[in-house]
């Protein structure tokens, strides 16, 4: 088990490297930053000062490695769009992009799951055959036309919700957050659904397809011999054994949730990370990307370290064939 | 019997004869792109000419509506073109993309697919680890950043003819990985076979085993792949052109429509938006079912 962890820790940090490196490669070759903080009418002298300042002189594993030990502290520069330092920027987003997310996979689950249940025991029910169209068309449906819609029903023609921004916040320290206030949690609907409702399609199909599979074994078959009501056969017995594929899948589309958050943040206006990073791709504003790639890519190799050692913890077999192999 | 007759009675004709969904999507999906590519003949306004364009004609309803003009089916928008003609105009250009980015996205996987998969050893290695850690990024997101790196490469990218080509790399560069995995494993399979031992020994060089001989006979999951990518890259395309980073609004593809239309949503013009994004769901949707069709009937397991 150690040894696993060792190696998988040590892929991650290559995975982290081979990311910092591109995402540093960004930075001192794209454009130049001393002309960028210079202007273009800097005499060559002031030109030769800064870069001995900055450390541009020195070789580049040098620099690339200063590069990684001020992102370890979270120091990545001034943003060149709005001259403020880049972590504070972040640190300013954070909180409604981490809301959003969140709110989307609860959302997520709190309908995928009860709508795949159901389409697994009312098999032929006109309403799971209705369900299953909509998962279909929610895979055809782009983010943002769902957030183009659901803004023209429900801000536009019946003016229920509102259309952009986050509503009031409350400061909690360095947190802001939109979730204490009536303004708030109303302007966080309409993005949260938009956000969800593709991973509640998945979750629903993988539900359902879990559901009828766990219904079919022995153990199901000897719990209503023996005599127990459907209720507790369906979700004492059936239920339970599906959940734990469903919440594995769920933990890593968690990734893919704050990745198309950049869609949704931009049709809604939602002042979080994805639509400081799209703006900083339209304005060219490399430390910015840069920043977003690496804290990305954190995200992602977390959720797939995690994801990797719990199924070692749950399933047995994989651990065999580790002994095997060695 | 001749070809198309074969053709008629093989198995795969069966299958599409006998699945009414699927031959709707085909129907739905060929009207699209002869519409698309026949774009200059059936669109009855030239919605690029600034000569024609009147700024009168701006805002119109669909014609069904009283305001409604009986000569813009589906309204005009803001500068008054025509939005049916700037959909089908629109299609076209969403259809080039898609198409482009796949066989970007084809030729890529599947070259280093077989290379990984016939080579092998530290070559192998490397193509696949690249792969794996680019899949566990969604793809968009990797689009994004090619974009954006596109973007400082060239800085008038936003307007030039460069958007176009700059779009193709972003999502061709994304997409290649499902064939790449794929063409590795069929190659595995195939590289043991008689066939290609034969070609060994009678001593052809490696590249024209590869291409000539296992190439052939690994093409069909390709074909599968490339019908679901198509409607994921015109998916992406859309998304991306809809943030901004996407087609200019001179040449737009429906989710550059979609975007101009987005601006208006609220003084109640929704048919700019909304009819493009209705062309673009059909669209996409029709090439899915198309792809999912493809993978059923050519499975064998299935049959």
């Amino acid at each position: 088990m150690l040894a696993f962890c060792i190696r998988r820790i040590a892929q991650a940090v290559a995975v982290m490297l081979v990311v910092g490196l591109i995402a540093f490669a960004l930075f001192r070759f794209v454009g130049d930053p001393v002309v960028f903080m210079l202007g273009q009418d800097a005499t060559p002298e002031d030109r030769a000062r800064m870069n001995a300042e900055l450390g541009l002189d020195q070789p580049f594993h040098l620099q690339y490695a200063r590069f990684v030990g001020r992102a370890l502290q979270g120091e990545f520069g001034l943003s060149l769009r709005q001259l403020r330092p880049v972590s504070t920027l972040f640190r300013e987003r954070l909180p409604a992009t981490l809301e959003l997310a969140v709110a989307a996979a609860l959302f997520a689950l709190a309908v995928g799951i009860p709508m795949g249940v159901y389409a697994a025991l009312q098999r032929r029910s006109w309403l799971t055959q209705a369900f299953l169209v909509l998962s279909l068309v929610g895979v055809a449906l782009p983010t943002f036309l769902i957030g183009i819609l659901l803004i023209l029903v429900f801000a536009v023609q019946l003016g229920w919700l509102p259309s952009f921004g986050r509503g009031e916040t409350v400061a909690l320290g360095a947190w802001s957050t939109g979730l204490l206030t009536a303004s708030g949690l109303k302007a966080l609907i309409l993005p949260a659904i938009t956000l969800g409702l593709y991973q509640m399609t998945l979750i629903m199909r993988l539900t359902r397809a879990e559901m009828l599979e766990v219904l079919r074994t022995d153990y199901i078959r000897f719990a209503r011999a023996r005599g127990l009501t459907d209720r507790a056969v369906y979700f004492r017995h059936g239920l339970y054994n599906t959940l734990v594929p469903v919440i594995t899948v769920a933990g890593l589309q968690l990734g893919s949730i704050i990745a198309f958050a950049i869609i949704t943040e931009t049709v809604f206006q939602w002042p979080g990370m994805g639509l400081l990073f799209i703006q900083s791709v339209m304005f060219a504003d490399v430390p910015v990307m840069a920043a977003y790639l690496c804290l990305i890519a954190l995200v992602f190799v977390v959720i797939n370290f995690v994801v990797d050692l719990l199924y070692h913890a749950v399933d047995p077999r994989l651990r065999l064939e580790l002994a095997a192999a060695r | 019997m001749t070809r198309l007759a074969a053709f008629l009675d093989s198995d795969l004709a069966w299958s599409f004869r006998h699945s009414p969904v699927t031959v709707v999507a085909a129907i739905v999906a060929v009207v699209s792109i002869v519409g698309a590519i026949g774009a200059p003949l059936f669109a009855p306004h030239d919605p690029f000419d600034l000569a024609k364009l009147d700024l009168l004609d701006a805002f119109a309803p669909p014609a069904w509506f009283d305001q409604g003009k009986a000569m813009f089916l589906l309204g005009t928008d803001d500068q008054g073109r025509d939005v049916f003609s700037t959909i089908l105009y629109g299609t076209r250009i969403s259809l080039a993309v898609g198409v482009a980015s796949v066989v970007l996205s084809m030729v890529l996987g599947t070259g280093l697919g077989l290379l990984a998969g016939y080579v092998g050893g530290v070559l192998d290695a490397i193509i696949m680890r690249v792969a794996d850690v680019q899949l566990s990024f969604p793809a968009i997101l990797i689009a994004l950043l090619i974009n954006g790196l596109a973007r400082i490469a060239w800085p008038d990218a936003a307007h030039a003819g460069i958007a176009f080509w700059v779009i193709v790399l972003s999502i061709g560069l994304s997409g290649w990985v499902q064939y790449a995995r794929t063409v590795r494993g069929s190659t595995l399979v195939e590289a043991r076979k008689e066939y290609v031992q034969a070609a060994r020994v009678i001593g052809r060089h490696p590249l024209a085993i590869m291409f000539r001989h296992v190439l052939p006979n690994v093409t069909g999951p390709v074909l599968v792949i490339a019908t679901i990518h198509l409607a994921t890259a015109i998916t992406t395309e859309a998304t991306l052109s809809f943030l901004g980073v996407g087609m200019p609004p001179t040449t737009p593809s429906l989710g550059t429509l979609i975007r101009i239309g987005n601006d208006f949503l609220f003084s109640g013009e929704w048919w700019i938006t909304v009819f493009p994004g209705v062309a673009l769901v059909t669209l996409v949707l029709s090439v899915n079912l198309l792809g999912d069709w493809l993978r059923d009937a050519l499975n064998p397991r299935l049959r």
